[in-house]
């Protein structure tokens, strides 16, 4: 018996310049960056500070980390596809062949969604929510660290995939009888299935925790309808992970029944069917899109909002439709196949259905509109990612609810014109959403501000980019231009695939910008300093805390009694101007202690995945047992929580006076 | 905004380029009717988004911080009437494309046979590793990667697939249908002009994909029946040795033709898949769909 399972150094692809050139630049960075921590002496920091942290603020940080370096490597992919598509028409078969080309497409797709999209708007809701709440943590501050590390263990599990062995070649929804053990002997989709089975059960867990969160701890006097708009949809968001992401688990560990044990759910012979999976794969699949793009939504709205100096038009429809799209999301899934031969009554009932979300989505671009209205609006360059996403997201929107016409979709699915429309939706609705909120919420997290004229530069590349990039694909399209193609023999198509790559390069310059952003905005720190805690006049309890806030965020929970918390407060202080504030007796604050058993835990979750990949079952004894006991060490711990003196509260209030507000 | 514009100039000049070929230029009826809602639905739409991107783009310039000629209304936060205007802009845009669709889903189903005073000519399809399989079972014979029907005669498609899933569309004749394992998908196509039109396999199955298309040629009545007779003379024998040849992985096979299909093939190419359930008919073709319709 081999030792190491399927795993020898034929794994390695040294005959693939471009994949050693990608994995060993990849492997120098993450080796440079280790190197320089240890140099400087960061690791102890590093380690008590942030990867034991239990702290909801860091752990959100460090989400929207993972997420904006993922986004590098999606981009890649993305470059990599644009530019192999712009040459290979006619005889010539680009540079990319089929074998890396359909690995690239099936990562692209993978990463975007799980680890880029899926990490930055938990991050988001990591970061804001317990914030806006008013309250000092989530719900399970532990599991939350759990869920942020499983998470990185997929993250690190696809990125192992580049470099030892290959990644599947099915696509991103990996459908069988392709992905079956038949048609894919390789590792590829093994790979896809446990990253994703280990980072889903991280994203359930986090569903999990913001439920409760959202549902059981809230500042006093803040009932559900005086919640920012923020926290409902985070809340409906979670709502969804909650009922659909047990059927993404449960779908691939149905398949991988099929592929490790000889089961026959979605095989072509003895009774499998592969439609089952298609159907459940995007039971979970539509209310993923929702997922993503509520919060977005949310950050839309608090964008809106605050940079008008208005409250938000309509709180009560928006919340309705927050809630409306909750649910219906789940009543959808069948219009990503109408191709698949269902009957007439079928196809009409779920075609009109998904047009039925275009109302409660309809409700709340008019409710931004009507918020904007009336108001001073400060074109921040958060407003901007919000504006464009406003023009941009309903032609997108147009062209979705055209897809959902099914004979339109029979003609459409699976071209390009439905690869546009998903960007054209994606893009819009769920990226610039945040980005926005990476830049509205960015001061509060480290205390200054970006620098607005990259921020500007950086939205124009992304705007103008993006129509670049994607316009095309629309036209190639409706000529008849299928998605995943590595070459095609029609030669009318290639001037739009190359208009289609140039909008790529101008989207990379839009990320340069924001690289620049970044690096600009840290070496001007003291100049973009915010004191207050609050820069953008906001309205929203974050706001009324310190920048960054302290480990216990607030040193007394709020008394809410009205929407908009922060700015009934900041109205009513502006009234008693002039008299002097009660002095409050400081009270020493318990916190939850950090632990790394997040980090430990995953550290098991790859070992245990990487083996289960390569067949190497000693080694998933061993992550397993390893999992186990250091479940055991965390539960049988003596101490759970830390308490703040009272002294040390009472001197950070005194150092940021922005909280001294009642 | 100019980039706004941008995106009209260029979805209009996609109507353009997609004039000599594609979805935009049908060639039979079903593609030409499944244009038309398409453009319907389109034009349903662009009344109430046109107007809705300028009212953004207008309220915001106008409201703009430093507008001193704009009123602040600090407090305007619910209006009654707007929210019932805000709700049934859509609601009504809905309906009129949801009647559009419940009606289209009828009429275009796909294994709704298209009236014709012609009797449609059956083409049985299997999608295999990466190539076409067309048997034509009243005339005996089968073709690989090229489709050769008569104009203004229904043609009867039963799709299949040996194994992966694919997906057979031809834009210019109207929409696709899954090829599915085991499975029969059901699908009438027709072609109004004599031509050459491109089809496809619309769903990804693996390496040799890009190359899984072919090309439909459309010809007059006469020259079919000539073609029918031509082919019969020709090439060799389709059986279940030679199919289990044929349906071994291979990429950009160029078009050929065999002279006689062993009868029963097609349905012999569904139940094989099937053998281990011992149970006569096959499964899956129990819960088909398209089969239920027929009844």
């Amino acid at each position: 018996m081999n030792l190491l399972g399927k795993l020898s150094w034929s794994a390695i692809p040294f005959d693939q310049p471009i994949i050693m050139g990608a994995s060993g630049g990849m492997i120098l960075g993450i080796v440079a960056v280790v190197a320089w921590v240890t140099l400087k002496g960061y690791v102890p920091y590093l380690w008590n500070e942030w990867l034991t942290s239990v702290d909801h603020k860091r752990i959100g940080v460090m989400y929207i980390v993972l997420a904006l370096l993922m986004l590098l490597r999606g981009f890649s992919d993305a470059i990599m596809m644009r530019a192999q598509q712009a040459v290979a028409a006619g005889g010539a078969q680009g540079y990319l062949p089929p074998e890396h080309f359909d690995q690239i497409f099936s990562a692209h797709g993978t990463i975007m969604i799980f680890f880029v999209a899926m990490p930055f708007i938990i991050g988001l809701m990591n970061f804001v929510v317990p914030l806006q709440l008013g309250v000092r943590d989530v719900a399970f501050p532990t599991l939350n660290s759990v869920s942020l590390w499983l998470t990185a263990s997929g993250i690190l599990l696809i990125n192992i995939s580049l470099f030892v062995g290959e990644f599947a070649k099915t696509g991103w929804v990996a459908y069988p009888p392709l992905s079956e053990l038949k048609f894919s002997p390789g590792v590829g989709v093994d790979y896809y299935l446990w990253s994703l089975q280990i980072s889903g059960v991280g994203t359930l867990l986090t569903g999990i925790n913001f439920v409760t969160t959202i549902l059981k701890t809230r500042a006093p006097g803040m009932g559900y309808m005086r919640m920012p708009v923020f926290c409902w949809t985070a809340l409906a968001s979670n709502l969804i992970i909650v009922a659909v992401f047990p059927i993404l688990t449960a779908t691939f560990a149905m398949l991988l029944l099929d592929r490790y044990l000889g089961f026959h759910f979605f095989t072509v012979d003895a009774g499998g069917n592969a439609m089952m999976y298609v159907n459940l794969f995007w039971m979970w699949g539509h209310p993923e899109v929702y997922i993503l793009v509520l919060p977005a939504f949310g950050v839309y709205s608090e964008v809106s909002a605050t940079f008008s100096g208005k409250p938000l038009f309509g709180y009560r429809s928006m919340v309705a439709a927050t809630m409306v799209i909750c649910v219906l999301s789940m009543m959808v899934w069948l219009h990503h196949f109408f191709t698949m031969g269902a009957s007439a009554s079928v196809n009409a009932f779920f075609g009109v259905a998904s047009m039925v979300i275009g109302v409660p989505t309809g409700v709340k671009v008019f409710n931004w509109l009507f918020t904007m209205y009336g108001g001073r609006v400060r074109f921040s360059v958060p407003v901007l990612w919000t504006l464009g996403f406003m023009v941009t997201f309903v032609l997108g929107g147009l062209t979705g609810v055209l897809l959902a016409v099914p004979p339109v979709d029979w003609q459409m699915h699976n071209s390009l014109f439905l690869v546009a429309h998903f960007h054209h939706v994606i893009i819009p609705g769920v990226v610039f959403g945040v980005f926005a909120g990476y830049m509205y919420w960015f001061p509060k997290a480290f205390g200054f501000t970006l620098d607005e004229s990259w921020g500007r530069r950086a939205f124009w590349c992304w705007f103008i980019g993006f129509h670049l990039a994607f316009m095309p694909l629309y036209v190639v399209g409706l000529m008849g231009m299928t998605r995943r193609l590595q070459h095609y023999d029609v030669v009318s198509w290639q001037p739009w695939l190359i208009v289609a790559a140039v909008g790529t390069a101008v989207i990379f310059a839009g990320v340069v910008c924001q690289i620049l952003q970044f690096v600009v905005s840290i070496r001007n720190r003291e100049a973009l300093r915010d004191v207050t805690g609050d820069p953008w006049n906001g309205r929203t309890l974050e706001w009324s805390t310190a920048s960054p806030p302290p480990t216990w965020n607030f040193a007394f929970l709020p008394r809410v009694s009205d929407r908009d918390a922060y700015w009934v407060q900041k109205t009513v202080a502006r009234a008693k101007q002039g008299q002097s504030a009660q002095p409050r007796e400081y009270e020493p604050i318990e916190v939850p202690k950090n632990s790394p058993v997040g980090f430990v835990n995953a550290f098991f979750a790859v070992v245990i995945g990487f083996a289960l990949i390569w067949h190497i079952w000693w080694m998933v004894a061993l992550g397993v047992f390893g999992g186990f006991v250091t479940f055991l060490v965390f539960a049988f711990r003596d101490q759970e929580e830390i308490e703040i003196p009272a002294k040390a509260i009472a001197r950070f209030d005194r150092d940021h006076p922005a909280e001294a507000t009642p | 905004m100019r980039h706004g514009a941008l995106g009209f100039l260029l979805v209009g000049a996609a109507a353009l380029g997609g004039c000599s070929e594609g979805v935009l230029d049908p060639k039979g009826p079903v593609a030409a009717a499944e244009r038309l809602i398409m453009l319907n639905s389109t034009g349903i739409m662009l009344a109430i988004v046109i107007p809705t991107i300028l009212a953004t783009l207008g309220t915001a310039f106008w409201f703009r911080a430093s507008n001193t000629r704009a009123r602040y209304m600090p407090d305007f936060a619910y209006s009654g009437r707007l929210e019932l205007l805000v709700w049934s802009i859509p609601i009504m845009t809905v309906i009129l494309v949801g009647g559009v669709t419940w009606i289209g889903s009828y009429d275009l189903d796909p294994p709704k046979p298209i009236a014709s005073a012609e009797k449609p000519i059956r083409v049985q399809v299997v999608a295999l590793d990466w190539k076409w399989l067309f048997i034509y079972p009243e005339q005996g014979i089968a073709t690989v990667n090229q489709l050769t029907i008569p104009v203004s005669t229904p043609i009867r498609f039963e799709l299949t697939s040996s194994g992966v899933m694919n997906s057979f569309l031809v834009p210019q004749l109207g929409g696709q249908i899954y090829t599915m394992a085991g499975m029969v998908t059901q699908l009438y196509l027709q072609a109004d002009y004599v031509g050459t039109y491109r089809g496809m396999s619309a769903n990804y199955s693996g390496a040799g994909f890009s190359d899984m298309y072919f090309n439909v040629n459309a010809v007059p009545a006469e020259k079919f029946a000539q073609w029918v007779v031509a082919t019969r003379d020709s090439g060799s024998v389709l059986d279940a040795q030679s199919y289990a040849t044929l349906a071994k992985p291979s990429q950009a096979v160029a078009p050929f033709s065999y002279r006689a299909v062993a009868p029963d093939l097609f349905k012999s190419i569904l139940t094989n898949l099937t053998t281990v359930m011992q149970s006569g008919e096959p499964l899956c073709l129990a819960f088909l769909p398209s089969q239920r319709v027929e009844k």
